[in-house]
């Protein structure tokens, strides 16, 4: 049988099938950060169920020299660790790569692939010969493989002593079981199988000013740098990590040193409607506050989101979306929610969103999104979703600048309220179409009555049609002003503008930038130059409209089914919608550079045979 | 024949309290309810307690939701903010308010609709939370704004204007704030300001949460002839249990009370609430006690009002999240932000 033999240093992908709940997090975390402090580019994307033990679960690695980390589709080694799922587990192999599994049973003859190398390790076996207790043969099986796969890709032995020093420092009896199952493991392999594998690792310096984090962590910690006082929410996957980081975060930064008392309340709310309601009367009362949630949660807060939209108050909401309708797939990651969150509430409402496309990014949004909540005394949106939320990623560093304050908008004090002859809340309005507004507990003079019913620019109640459209009419034009405010989208020009050769754009957004990015790589190789703009929020800029107009075709990738980016942008700008295709990928993994290439080439092939 | 020279007069409304103020201060604008609404008395004794609280105007937050009770924080206080949310939401709404910032007074004006149906979820939250506020439902039994259906506190047996009888069970709101741990329960009468003004001050005094349901009949829905939350029906049916006296707490020395009859009871800030027991041997300070009292007064068919349940050593929400003193809005940012040492240092542990 012919096997591939070819070297292939730092440019794989692997993948683990586990039995969710056996501890597999932990030996697969490992091994991801193993691989980013060799200094080589790394990611690690993990597909669990909705489930707390006993489902299948799968974790993929992939290691790329140039930097891709989208999620990579043809794995160069599985790691079959459940014997529920080994079927699909062989066949997902690359012809000429390797599967790596427990030989303390006899393999299925039925399941053999020629065109693949079976590596066998008896990892329970060496697992109950090593530990009596049974939780614990289970838990050391998963740091046997990894023992294993350092002899076969040749990890750094002592970067791996190095973290299991720094994870178990505290714990010298589980440091010592991990340290007798990782040896167990790479002995094995070392010993009986021909190490390390065609594919294998090699120290780079790629990652030395760069970190290994998740979404949520970063938005929290965004979050205590914003100066967030007030956090409120309803636990709800995948967004419980930000609350939970944020609670630590607050833990470790927000104690007052004199007496230990908290800068920060954080109120676990009764649901979603009351987690939004807290956020508003705590953006009332001039706090920062946000609250995390989930599509469910949006569902249930619309109808506060329109009270926050038509009162003008301050509010972040954080979506880390999920796959689906209904409850759908909380495990899963989806763009889900562009259209529900850009319209969110009945009425006439239109919302700011911000659409990070990475940890790193997902930082910056905390802050702007505070600036701009503040700035335009309205709800804004951070759009993140799972992968990009509960994935660790390798970003650059996370930068501060301690020149940085907040924008705290128009707020009159005391005495800029006695310098007025009467305030109104509605009127008058500055350049960004903002009205000041004023907090409870400063003057009397300020005191107004915020409602969500009919009011008129001075803030009375009203019914008449004109006193009702003239501050309808100014929070539209506050929405566009908005436009100017928003992080501008970030352009990368490739195609160059010869005669008769039409000019092809994708727009995309968020989760999809690493397999845009690379994808466009791979076209230009295929010798299909395609510019790329990636929106960062809503409402558009100008240089999304001018994007739109100089190219010919444009193809938008987004993770929904309706195409729900493309609706905006047709929506809401001048574009001619025939010159829009979707390339949509929605089943609940994320996205690879595969389908974006597929999308293209399909399309364009589409157009030729016309 | 002499003469005695007639004294100034001055009305004891237009006598400035102690932060200089009127009772016409603590006025709002007119109201548009029905003439003889219940509400209007309720807000009427809203006006005086906090007149006669000397609180400034400015440190008041006034909150509702939806219905005919939720219209009435128009109508006092003009100079304190107001916020008149969303149908159910305002618990959420003065929660994160209160969370903001710990300093001003917080009254929450709902009805039986908006608390009891929904917006329950909300409210029992609230009261699990022990929010440092003065909740009020004013409760008639009726949705007003929407013409008289029955609401969840309607009676079993009572009559609709239509006559129709309402066959489900009724929501109590004293039962409910009693079951999730309440620190400070009353119930009391729209028409009886007597006993409304002391509670009211009482409940904004007391730390954590306070509520006291009034029964404040509606004019236009329910107060007919078969309905158990009339005007008529109300007066021949309270039975007021515990009579509740507000003392600030620099007037305690100057008030008197007959002895042996009356118990104090200090609050936080040193103001105390002097306890006059009506009904005999009723004990307001053991939870299960009021409750099965509560039971046993309601199943003789009558109407328990006056202050039923006081627990002092309430622990509010602030105190349970263990904040710091100064308003959390108030926090100077450069105590907020870790800054970008601590930001580098930090991400190590990212590696």
């Amino acid at each position: 049988m012919h096997q591939e033999r070819l070297v292939r240093t730092n440019d794989f992908a692997l993948k683990i099938a586990n039995v969710n709940g056996t501890g597999s997090a932990s030996a697969n975390g490992l091994l991801m950060q193993a691989i980013f402090r060799m200094g080589i580019p790394v990611s690690g994307k993990n597909l669990f169920p909705s489930n707390i033990q006993g489902l299948p679960t799968w974790y993929e690695v992939r290691v790329n020299k140039n930097g891709h980390t989208a999620r990579a589709l043809d794995y160069d080694l599985v790691v079959a660790m459940n014997a529920e799922t080994y079927a699909r587990d062989v066949k997902e192999v690359r012809s000429g790569g390797y599967l790596l599994f427990d030989s303390s049973w006899p393999l299925d003859e039925a399941l053999a692939r020629p065109d693949v190398t079976f590596l066998g390790v008896p990892l329970a076996r060496m697992c109950n010969e090593i530990f009596k207790e049974s939780r614990e043969r289970i838990l050391m099986k998963n740091i046997a493989y990894l023992g294993a796969l350092m002899a076969l890709l040749d990890i750094d032995t002592d970067i791996v002593n190095q973290m299991l020093e720094e994870k178990f420092s505290k714990k010298k009896a589980l440091m010592d079981s991990n340290h007798r199952a990782l040896k167990a493991g790479f002995e094995y392999a070392r010993d009986h199988l021909d190490c390390p594998l065609p594919i294998r690792l090699e120290r780079m310096a790629a990652t030395e000013d760069r970190i290994l984090i998740d979404g949520n962590t970063a938005l929290a910690l965004g979050c205590v740098y914003a100066g967030v006082t007030v956090a409120a929410w309803y636990p709800i996957t995948p967004s419980t990590s930000v609350m939970d980081a944020f609670s630590g975060f607050c833990k470790q930064f927000r104690k007052d040193p004199e007496t230990g008392k908290n800068n920060y309340c954080i109120l676990q709310a009764e649901d979603e409607l009351a987690a939004i309601g807290m956020v508003i009367g705590a953006g009332w009362n001039g706090a920062r506050a946000f609250t995390s949630t989930s599509g469910p949660g949006i569902s249930l807060m619309g109808e506060l989101i329109g009270l926050a939209y038509y009162a003008e108050i301050p509010a972040v909401i954080v979506d880390i979306q999920r796959t689906g309708p209904s409850t759908g797939m909380p495990t899963r990651t989806q763009q889900g929610d562009l259209l529900a969150c850009a319209y969110a509430s009945h009425g006439d409402t239109k919302h700011i969103l911000l659409f990070p496309s990475s940890p790193d990014e997902c930082f910056t949004a905390a802050i702007q999104a505070f600036d701009l909540a503040e700035r335009f005394q309205t709800p804004v949106f951070i759009l993140s979703d799972l992968d990009i939320g509960m994935n660790d990623w390798v970003c650059p560093r996370l930068k501060w600048d301690d020149a940085y304050r907040p924008d705290r908008g128009r707020v009159l004090d005391a005495k800029q309220l006695e310098e007025i002859a009467k305030y109104f809340r509605y009127s008058p309005e500055n350049d960004d179409q903002v009205a000041a507004r004023t907090l409870p507990g400063v003057s009397s003079r300020g005191s107004f009555f915020t409602r969500g019913s009919g009011h008129n620019k001075l803030g009375h109640y009203t019914e008449i049609p004109d006193e009702y459209q003239e501050v309808m009419d100014r929070l539209l034009r506050k929405h566009r002003a908005a436009a100017r405010a928003v992080p501008p989208a970030i352009i990368m020009m490739r195609a160059d503008a010869r005669a008769g050769v039409s000019k092809l754009g994708i727009v995309s957004l968020g989760g999809c930038d690493p397999a845009v990015r690379e994808g466009i790589e791979l076209l230009a190789d295929a010798g299909i130059d395609v510019d790329y703009l990636r929106v960062r929020a809503f409402p558009f800029g100008q240089e999304v409209e001018d994007f739109l107009s100089t190219h010919d075709r444009v193809f938008v990738v987004e993770q929904n089914r309706d195409a729900q980016l493309k609706s905006l942008l047709t929506l809401e700008t001048k574009v001619s919608k025939e010159k829009l295709e979707s390339i949509l990928v929605y089943g609940g993994f994320p996205l690879s550079s595969r389908s974006v290439v597929q999308g293209v080439t399909r399309a364009l092939a589409a157009t030729e045979a016309r | 024949m002499a003469s005695i020279k007639k004294p100034p007069v001055i009305h004891p409304h237009s006598r400035p309290n102690a932060v200089g103020l009127t009772l016409r201060d603590y006025e709002g604008s007119m109201s548009t309810l029905c003439a003889g609404c219940g509400h209007d008395s309720v807000t009427a004794a809203v006006v005086r307690a906090f007149y006669e609280m000397d609180t400034p105007p400015h440190m008041i937050a006034k909150l509702s939701g939806i219905g005919c009770s939720s219209k009435t924080p128009t109508y006092f206080v003009a100079g304190a903010h107001g916020f008149n949310s969303a149908h159910g939401r305002m618990p959420p709404i003065a929660t994160g308010a209160n969370a903001a910032n710990k300093d001003l007074t917080y009254i929450g004006i709902s009805g039986d609709g908006d608390s009891l149906s929904i917006g329950l979820g909300h409210l029992s939250h609230a009261i699990r939370r022990n929010v440092n506020m003065l909740y009020l439902v004013e409760n008639n039994g009726v949705y007003g704004l929407t013409k008289g259906q029955f609401s969840a506190s309607a009676d079993i047996g009572t009559k609709s204007k239509r006559g129709e009888a309402n066959r489900q069970s009724p929501i109590d709101p004293v039962a409910l704030a009693m079951n999730m741990g309440a620190t400070f329960v009353a119930r009391s009468f729209s028409g009886d300001k007597e006993q409304l003004v002391p509670l009211l001050k009482a409940g904004l005094a007391h730390k954590g949460f306070a509520l006291i349901d009034i029964i404040s009949p509606c004019v236009t829905f329910n107060d007919h002839e078969g309905s158990t939350k009339s005007y008529l029906y109300t007066r021949k049916h309270l039975m007021q249990v515990m009579r509740a006296d507000y003392v600030p707490a620099a007037a305690e020395i100057t008030a008197s009370y007959p002895a042996g009859t009356s118990t104090s009871v200090a609050l936080h800030d040193g103001s105390v609430v002097k306890l006059s027991k009506v009904a005999h041997d009723y004990d307001y300070s053991d939870r299960q006690k009021v409750m099965s009292q509560l039971r046993e007064i309601q199943a003789r068919g009558e109407v328990p009002t006056g202050l039923l349940y006081l627990d002092t050593s309430s622990v509010e929400m602030h105190e349970l999240s263990a904040t710091v003193d100064v308003p959390l809005s108030r926090v100077p940012f450069e105590k907020l932000c870790p800054g970008s040492a601590k930001l580098e240092a930090l991400q190590e542990a990212f590696r």
